[in-house]
């Protein structure tokens, strides 16, 4: 390449003359250009996008879980708030960059697998980021497999093997996360091994910090997509502290330079994955500033952040609570829905069906809906007036309040008797002054859980707040638990003596206002009109990241079943597959289903690879060494990507109680390939002691390699959908009993 | 006590003990000589483990050292080749009387004979002085008011329980193996429990039952852990302050002290978990003498601790997976020796699975078949076992029964689902309530027997009476067409497309029909699994699936447990997804069939591997089931390291004798802060080790019992905390004490380590002489201090809580989480 240098002296400060000196001499000399084109490579990358490219557009309906990521995608056009405990956003943002390219407006309803794309989806460039993710993986497999130090073959197999691998291909070609996840995989592992590569010659050269940067970043990239790119990352972690632990005890080098190349390791690993993870929640954030369809989920506070909504709701209420307040409370925990404080003038019954007894009084639940009913108002014990006074007089943590129900002006009341469902835990009503033994124990203690100091003033939507009863200290609590036809199927709020914080004994005010009206009719049209005033509340980006957070990680999908979830014992043979899609009319259909060849050798790569390497290991602790020490370290080294990734990425699904599919395996399932032909070349070079012996070998690796091209060739209507096959040749696909293959009876 | 000890310590370090001469080294007879010669400290030769890092010290002679190391003359006979175990130089201390023996005379008799020999018994009566001390004191203070208080405290309901299971013999379900229980019960067996105290909630008094013996022997293994830790540390560190605040800190902990007190499996499964440590510990120092008497019995100990700590709880496991990892790091060494032949490494290996994995797996299975053997009556844990299982029980109906053969039309059966604990197909003159699919009568599984369990089994299109004795009889066959009638309510078991009640993708299962007459939803295909068709149905041993006809679903049970509308039972659906999994098998246990000839059951009782790998399979299961309810405050794994909230043992009200389970905070936090520095000061020693830095010879080793000792308590720290973020199930605070034994030998070693670090730093001016006395005093008097603070926590309260400022406890409510 040529170079354009000059312009770098003047920095340096070097006189003009020089510089003209050097200009002359420069341009004496012819303007070169060499360049060093891999046609392995160029070629590699041809075949993957002409395979992961082609006919990219059919079919053009919603297929298998494009009706989840398209929806998000919508969500994302429409800048409405979602929520996905599936994994980060940056995968789905990546989606949603090709909607955007491609000019979609998110009108699309994801409704149903199958159903056709009207005109505005733009299909292909949905579809396009996936596909190009799948197709560079095969170009980079050939990468990876020359940087381990293994032969340009060897690269080419572990290339080809990506290249014809079905379930792969299948699972790019539509608006999926799972090839991103590969294709970022793969980056941080390439980019890894050539840091780790230019190591020894050129240490913090930008050659160096590129790719040690571009490790940190495609990890968190991984991880952005799935949560599963944790697994990657934990490799290419311990593999480089394991190189960072004998860098230091490298002694050769001086303690400062030790110190610069671990910083460096750890802000590159470390902190600029972290930052990055954050900053996908950031750019998520920002763009979704509407409300969505799962504002629900969220606390009062989220929801008053996005655009319509709570917000609408709740825009101008007073700030903080005063005597007199008119109110809703939420329930801060919202399990196993987000209800509101809630009375209403029926009672308990006498007596429950087990026999128990009730007080009788009226009934108090937490209720999932907006309604009159939900509204208190805040009362000063002392006080008779059920206004604000002006200046208000702001509730403060520590004070002693009553709640009085809007709508029946009854005081919320606890008592030593059984609650409804629960019966360790005090029964919460509305008191009725039934001139019984029973008297009001009416006064409940605000104690305020997010308070800064000690003087705070209860503040609405912001300020978690507990009431503790003064009489018994039990704590008002959502049970959780539905209370039969007698309560409405509302939920049971009880009072319980507390064992420790938890959030369903946390309570927010929603709606505010301050409370004008001196008698009981004109209160119950006040309470009926809206609220008025104006303060706008934000949240801070930390805040909404962290609960966005907290919440995917918590939310339970209950859902455990599904037609074609599998275990993770059915995914090394190939026990189980995926129908993706059928044609409405002929039997054309796309299958999640992987080269069989490929993925059985794969798993016995690794079996071998693993006795050969413990027998190596124990060899070389009775000090015989059978590898060459460069041999060994590169073997080492190729094993540990191949099966620790392959490990790593496999084994936790053993321990994860959610639905799992064939695709989570695929992740996995490179790492394997990968090693495929690094084990097949050692055999050749280590095993194999005669020439004859290593071409009877290359022949059989010939052999096997056609077969698995046939094996890929013979699955392709599965894998790309455009013929429609016969019953007979379906039939004949179905090698394992175990596959799903949908045949059409007519 | 301390000071005579201290001296004791430099007498051994002088002369039982090769120590290099300091430079500044004083006579030996200095006043000051205990803290000039740290007792941890041996020649840096008996290395390899750190080779690497003591590389730098010598390169040239390491080999020569090493060799020197394995052989050295003061322990002639050790085996050639344990280099790994030789750098602690000394076995047990009962090893080190031995060789001491030899060594005085060579290494110091030739100065100092007369004072080595009277230090050397001084040794030994100190020794055994403080042994005797730390375990008495262990003892007061478990056993001081043990019967305090009289009634139930706790899970005793349970244990207690299941003790006079054992007296009884009565079988029943618990998701833990059984050892812990039968030794409950066998002590109040010895000690003239009867077995008739009911446990049934906690607060019951005692009355005049006989309680002392179950907890008397809890407080027994209990006050063992004291000083078994106290050697443990002694044999890791070979320092005997770090073993005698390991000793104080345990002792004065009142979180220990409570859980020893009751009848409780935590004492127990502890003192297997601690002797085992110890056992691994000792044998561990005996490596250079392998297949010597002590070593087998110490290795052989092992294994037998091992099995006890399997048969208490699971917890067991992660000692187990401790002595795992250790012993392949040994055989690891071994193996690299390549002065031992493979046929010597050979025999290590051998008996190393002897004693570890055979020997182990014999007693818990021995242990498996005691409790088959004992608890042969039918009991409340019948409907959790399978039908094969339950007829080996007395009173179960069906032990020794006789039943047809055969399945024919017009037999009255139960059927029950193959997977454990689902139970019986039932249903009941309830219907679904209004929104929950259509009005039908509800179909759930029960896992008692109850006469709505029994079905009559009839063809799909004839209503006859298939006993009228004019009909022959006819056999159900693999494949037919079948109706199953409730015998109670007379209503056919019936499926339909409305969604189950839980499980929405499945569709609900009700019962339909009067008098058996329903219409098409009502036919099922019975197929055997895996037989061909037309075979005739083999009660109890044929697995069968119910396919519904008209929606092609199968029968199963979601495993889920129905609202208070469902009485609690479990769930019932037609699942449309045929895939084989236990929920949707089932098989026959009852039958009636008066037509039919009875044949005996005996051909079903189950071989004993069968028992053992049904009653596992349970225990996973009950374990599994025990899932914290989201709207309920639990313990989570991170508040245990913190005492973040502890549990009540007895009453919790002001009027209530209370007993709060809480770690002594300040042990606890020590602990805690303990760990941080250990991990600080771990690392930075590693780092400066693997930089190459030359380390004095005091300081190597020190930092050699840093890592090693101290690597091996916080790796069993790690193993019995870190596994409890996994689990799914409900978790209680005292599921952390196994791991707050290790964390205080951790203290222990880490403080004295640190203290002597410091005088080495500080020893050239006054204060560094006695700054390691000092230290190791003023945190033994703290936790002494603050033991008496709380002592009232353990020992029982009575009067006001402690927000009260007249309670005796006032002011000791340290964190607002703490409840007593």
């Amino acid at each position: 390449m040529g170079s354009h240098s000059a312009g770098l002296e003047e920095t340096l400060g070097v006189l003009p003359s020089l510089l003209f000196c050097k200009m002359l001499r420069f341009f004496k000399r012819p303007l070169v250009v060499t360049a060093d084109i891999n046609l392995n490579l160029v070629a590699l990358t041809g075949l993957g996008l002409l395979t992961r490219l082609w006919q990219l557009c059919y079919p053009r309906a919603v297929v298998f879980d494009e009706v989840y990521y398209g929806q998000y995608i919508s969500f994302y056009m429409k800048r409405m708030f979602f929520l996905d405990d599936s994994g980060p956003p940056f995968g789905h943002m990546l989606l949603a960059l090709g909607g955007y390219l491609g000019g979609f407006d998110g009108n699309f309803l994801w409704n149903r697998i199958g159903a056709e794309y009207s005109s505005n989806v733009p299909v292909w460039s949905l579809r396009l980021l996936p596909a190009l993710a799948g197709a560079l993986s095969v170009p980079m497999s050939y990468q990876i497999v020359l940087e381990l130090h293994f032969s340009h073959c060897t690269a080419m197999g572990a290339a080809l093997l990506m290249l014809i691998e079905n379930s792969l291909i299948t699972q790019s070609r539509l608006m999926l996360l799972e090839s991103l996840l590969i294709f970022f995989n793969l980056l941080a592992v390439l980019s890894y091994l050539k840091f780790f590569n230019s190591q020894k010659h050129s240490p913090f050269s930008p050659h160096w910090w590129l790719w040690l940067m571009l490790t940190g970043v495609s990890c968190s990239c991984a991880i952005g997509i799935k949560y599963m790119g944790i697994f990657t990352y934990l490799l290419v972690l311990s593999i480089a502290a394991v190189h960072a632990w004998n860098l230091i005890g490298d002694q050769t080098l001086s303690n400062i330079c030790v110190f610069g190349h671990v910083i460096a390791r750890a802000v590159a690993l470390l902190v600029i994955p972290a930052f990055l993870y954050l900053l996908f929640f950031y750019v998520h954030l920002m763009l979704l500033y509407r409300s969505g369809p799962h504002d629900q989920i969220m606390s009062s506070a989220f929801q008053a952040s996005l655009e319509g909504g709570l917000a609408r709701i709740t825009q101008g209420q007073p700030l903080e609570v005063a005597f007199g307040s008119q109110v809703t409370l939420r329930n801060v925990f919202g399990k196993p829905l987000p209800c509101w404080l809630h009375s209403h003038k029926n009672t308990y019954p006498m007596i429950y069906e087990n026999g128990r007894g009730s007080s009788h009084q009226q009934q108090v639940t937490c209720y999932p809906f907006k309604d009159i009913n939900n509204w208190w108002i805040i009362k000063d014990p002392g006080r008779h007036q059920l206004v604000v006074n002006n200046p208000p007089r702001p509730v403060r943590h520590g004070d002693i309040i009553q709640l009085v129900h809007g709508m029946t002006t009854r005081l919320l009341n606890t008592h030593d008797v059984a609650a409804p469902l629960s019966p360790h835990s005090q029964e919460v009503s509305c008191y009725i002054d039934y001139n019984i033994s029973m008297p009001a124990q009416n006064l409940w203690k605000l104690d305020i859980v997010n308070r800064e100091s000690s003087q705070d003033t209860w503040k609405t939507i912001l300020s978690e707040v507990r009431f503790v009863h003064v009489n018994t200290s039990a704590v008002l609590k959502l049970s959780g638990a539905h209370l039969p036809d007698w309560g409405f199927r509302q939920l049971e709020v009880v009072g319980e003596k507390s064992r420790g914080p938890h959030e369903s004994m946390a309570w927010n005010v929603e709606e505010h206002r301050y409370g004008t009206s001196q008698e009981q009719k004109e209160r119950e049209l006040e309470l009926h009109s809206p609220t008025q005033v104006d303060i706008s509340k934000n949240l801070s980006f930390m805040a909404r990241f962290s609960e966005v957070q907290w919440k995917m990680l918590t939310l339970k999908n209950e859902d455990s079943e599904h037609k074609y979830s599998s275990t993770p014992l059915e995914w090394v043979t190939l026990d189980t597959n995926i129908a993706y899609w059928l044609h409405p009319r002929t039997s054309a259909q796309i299958h999640l289903l992987g080269n069989i060849v490929i993925w059985v050798s794969a798993s016995l790569a690794t079996v071998a690879y693993t006795l050969l390497f413990f027998w190596y290991l124990l060899r070389r602790r009775r000090s015989i060494c059978d590898l060459p020490e460069d041999a060994w370290s590169h073997w080492v080294l190729a094993g540990a990507l191949g099966t620790g990734g392959w490990a790593l990425n496999y084994l936790p699904f053993f321990l994860m109680e959610r639905t799992l599919f064939l695709y989570h395996y695929l992740p996995a399932l490179t790492f394997q390939i990968l090693l495929l032909p690094i084990v097949l070349q050692h055999v050749s070079d280590h095993l194999c002691r005669s020439q004859l012996q290593r071409n009877v070998f290359s022949a059989l690796v010939v052999a096997w390699y056609s077969s698995a091209c046939h094996v890929s060739n013979m699955l392709r209507p599965l894998t790309y959908g455009d013929t429609s096959l016969s019953p007979g040749e379906l039939q004949a696909l179905r090698w394992k009993d175990s596959w799903d293959i949908l045949i059409r009876k007519y | 006590m301390l000071y005579a000890s201290g001296r004791f310590l430099a007498a051994r370090a002088a002369t039982t003990l090769h120590a290099p001469p300091r430079a500044r080294g004083p006579a030996l007879r200095g006043k000051r000589r205990e803290l000039q010669i740290p007792g941890h400290l041996e020649t840096p030769s008996y290395d390899s483990l750190t080779g690497l890092r003591t590389r730098s010290s010598a390169p040239p002679a390491r080999r020569v050292v090493l060799r020197k190391g394995r052989m050295p003359p003061a322990i002639g006979s050790s085996h050639a080749g344990s280099e790994l175990r030789l750098r602690r130089g000394r076995c047990a201390p009962q090893a080190s009387r031995a060789g001491g023996r030899d060594k005085v005379p060579q290494v110091a008799a030739r100065s100092l004979k007369r004072p080595a020999w009277s230090s050397w018994r001084f040794e030994t009566a100190g020794w055994w002085a403080t042994l005797a001390v730390v375990t008495l004191l262990s003892f007061a203070t478990r056993f001081h008011r043990l019967d305090q208080p009289a009634h139930i405290c706790w899970d005793e309901t349970h244990f207690g329980k299941m003790g006079s299971y054992y007296i009884n013999r009565t079988f029943f379900f618990d998701v833990h193996p059984p050892l812990g229980k039968m030794l409950i019960g066998l002590a109040g067996y010895l000690t003239g429990y009867d077995g008739t105290f009911l446990f049934q909630k906690p607060g019951d008094s005692y009355e005049h039952h006989n309680y002392m013996g179950m907890r008397g022997f809890c407080a027994f293994l209990g006050s063992w852990l004291i000083p078994f830790a106290y050697l443990t540390v002694l044999d890791l560190s070979k320092s005997f302050p770090a073993a005698l605040l390991t000793a104080a800190l345990l002792t004065f902990d009142t979180g220990c002290l409570t859980l020893s007190q009751y009848i409780l499996l935590d004492p127990i499964l502890m003192f297997f978990i601690m002797a085992a440590m110890l056992s691994m510990v000792k044998y561990n120092s005996c490596a250079n003498r392998p297949f010597s008497a002590p070593w087998w019995f110490w290795l052989s100990l092992t294994g037998i601790n091992l099995a006890g700590a399997l048969g208490v709880k699971f917890v067991g496991l992660f000692i187990i997976l401790q002595v795992g990892l250790n012993t392949i790091s040994d055989l690891w060494y071994l193996f690299g020796d390549l002065s031992l032949s493979l046929v010597t490494v050979g025999k290590h290996l051998t008996a190393r699975i002897l004693c570890l994995i055979v020997l182990p797996l014999v007693l818990y299975m021995t242990i498996f078949a005691v409790h088959v053997m004992i608890l042969n009556k039918s009991g409340p844990g019948d409907g959790f076992f399978s039908s094969a299982f339950q007829a080996r029980l007395s009173g179960n109906s069906l032990h020794n029964a006789s039943v047809p053969e055969h399945l024919a039309y017009g037999s009255v059966i139960t059927v029950k689902n193959l997977r454990m604990a689902i139970g019986y197909l039932h249903s009941h003159r309830h219907l679904y309530p209004e929104g929950i699919g259509a009005l039908q009568q509800q179909v759930t599984t029960y896992l008692h027997k109850d006469y709505n369990n029994l079905w009559i089994i009839k063809k799909h299109n004839s209503n006859t009476d298939p006993l009228d004795p004019s009909f022959p009889v006819e056999f159900v066959r693999h494949g037919d067409i079948i109706r199953l009638e409730h015998k109670e309510t007379t209503r056919n078991l019936h499926s339909h497309y409305h969604e189950a009640p839980l499980t929405r993708k499945h569709l609900q299962v009700t019962g339909y029909g009067i008098n058996g007459t329903g219409d098409s939803n009502d036919f099922w295909r019975i197929e055997v699994v895996n037989r061909k068709f037309g075979n005739r149905i083999k009660v109890l041993r044929s697995r069968i699936r119910f396919i519904h006809l008209v929606t092609g679903c199968v029968l199963g049970s979601s495993g889920k447990i129905l609202p208070k509308w469902g009485w609690e039972q479990l769930e019932v659906t037609c699942t449309p997804y045929l895939k084989e999994t236990a929920n949707s098998i089932w098989n026959i246990e009852e039958h009636i069939n008066p037509k039919l000839p009875n044949i005996s059951l005996d051909v079903l009782q189950p071989s004993f591997s069968e028992i053992l790998l049904e009653s596992h399979m349970v225990m996973i299961w009950g374990n599994n089931g025990l899932k914290p309810k989201d709207n309920e405050f639990t313990s989570k794994p991170w508040h245990w390291p913190i005492n973040y909230q502890g549990l009540h043992f007895s009453g919790a009200n002001d009027t209530d004798f209370r007993v709060y389970l809480l770690g002594n905070p300040v042990v606890w936090w020590l602990n805690l802060v303990s760990i941080a520095l250990y991990l600080l000061s771990g690392s930075t020693i590693a780092i400066a080790l693997q930089r190459g830095v030359q380390l004095p010879a005091e300081l190597e080793g020190l930092t050699r019992v840093l890592l090693r000792g101290g690597g091996q308590l916080l790796l069993g720290w790690m193993l019995h905390y870190f596994p409890f973020f996994l689990m799914g199930r409900i978790l209680y605070f005292h599921h952390y004490f196994p791991a707050m034994l290790f964390s205080t030998m951790l203290t222990g070693v880490l403080w004295d380590t640190l203290l002597r670090l410091c005088a080495w730093g500080l020893a050239s001016s006054p204060l560094g002489s006695r700054i390691h006395v000092m230290g190791i005093l003023s945190l033994l008097l703290a936790t002494a201090y603050s033991f008496y603070l709380f002592h009232p926590l353990a020992y029982g309260m009575i009067g006001p809580l402690a927000q009260e400022p007249e309670s005796p406890m006032a002011g000791l409510r340290w964190l607002e989480s703490w409840d007593f």
